[in-house]
């Protein structure tokens, strides 16, 4: 235990989100999105949603594409797409900032699978859709504004 | 028992686009019932893993902010056609279900 987690410190110094992880008392795993802690899926706000992933300040990035709707009439089902084209991706988080729970869902690659994921996802209110990407160890994010008339969060 | 997923699996070029869609309720927990005024209970996805041959390729958490019924559609690329599909999920109250299809 004690060897392993000299190992992750070692390996990973630099990468202000494992320390972060460390400090929380959580010993964070290779892959630092697939392993976020349960409690990042109830954290409330965004900082505390991010703390609790374990990620520091991701650079923004130009290479990831977020297609959205500008518009979307129903908060319960606004459809989502996160493109990353950084080489190395592992992981896109996708998060909604102004639900009660902002961090909505976190996918994780191997083997093959492309840096894209299409998926639908509920929003409160009109706010940006943040996703949030592991390459090589790094973190890099984007966000697009979607504005919500009917919330999809509550009823 | 939960009901079956739809899965589509086509190859375009050299990469397999895998479409999944599960039945589920995705219930946050934060919703009022409309005529009791009661919340009801969360019951939502909490993992879904999806394979191609045997091989994770996905590895998903979620929870009550993805819409019902989710949809997921992601890539995989060296997968041919021929090849099995295999998507599962489990939610907060241990309910299961694993769904099969082959690439076409």
């Amino acid at each position: 235990m004690n060897a392993l987690r000299r190992n992750v410190l070692k390996g990973a110094t630099g990468a202000g989100a494992v320390a972060v992880a460390v400090a929380a008392g959580l010993l964070a795993p290779a892959r630092v999105l697939a392993a976020i802690p349960r409690s990042a899926f109830e954290a409330k706000g965004m900082a505390d949603a991010m703390k609790a992933m374990g990620v520091a300040a991701p650079a923004d990035s130009k290479d990831i594409s977020i297609k959205a709707p500008d518009i979307a009439e129903n908060g319960a089902v606004v459809p989502v797409e996160v493109t990353s084209s950084i080489a190395g991706t592992s992981g896109i988080a996708i998060l909604a900032e102004k639900n009660a729970t902002p961090l909505v869902a976190d996918f994780g690659f191997s083997n093959g699978a492309q840096g894209f994921i299409s998926t639908r996802i509920k929003m409160a209110n009109t706010s940006l859709v943040r996703a949030i990407v592991t390459a090589g160890g790094k973190t890099y994010t984007a966000a697009k504004e979607v504005k919500v008339t009917i919330g999809g969060c509550g009823g | 028992m939960a009901e079956p997923m739809k899965i589509r699996a086509t190859m375009q070029g050299d990469v397999a686009d895998v479409k999944v869609l599960m039945n589920h309720p995705m219930e946050t927990g934060l919703r009022k019932d409309a005529k009791t005024g009661q919340l009801v209970p969360a019951h939502h996805i909490n993992t879904v893993t999806a394979k191609v041959n045997g091989t994770t390729v996905l590895e998903g958490s979620m929870a009550g902010g993805v819409s019902k019924n989710p949809y997921l559609g992601f890539k995989v690329k060296g997968a041919k056609a021929g090849d099995t599909v295999e998507v599962s999920w489990e939610d907060n109250k241990g309910d299961k279900r694993t769904d099969t299809a082959k690439i076409g």
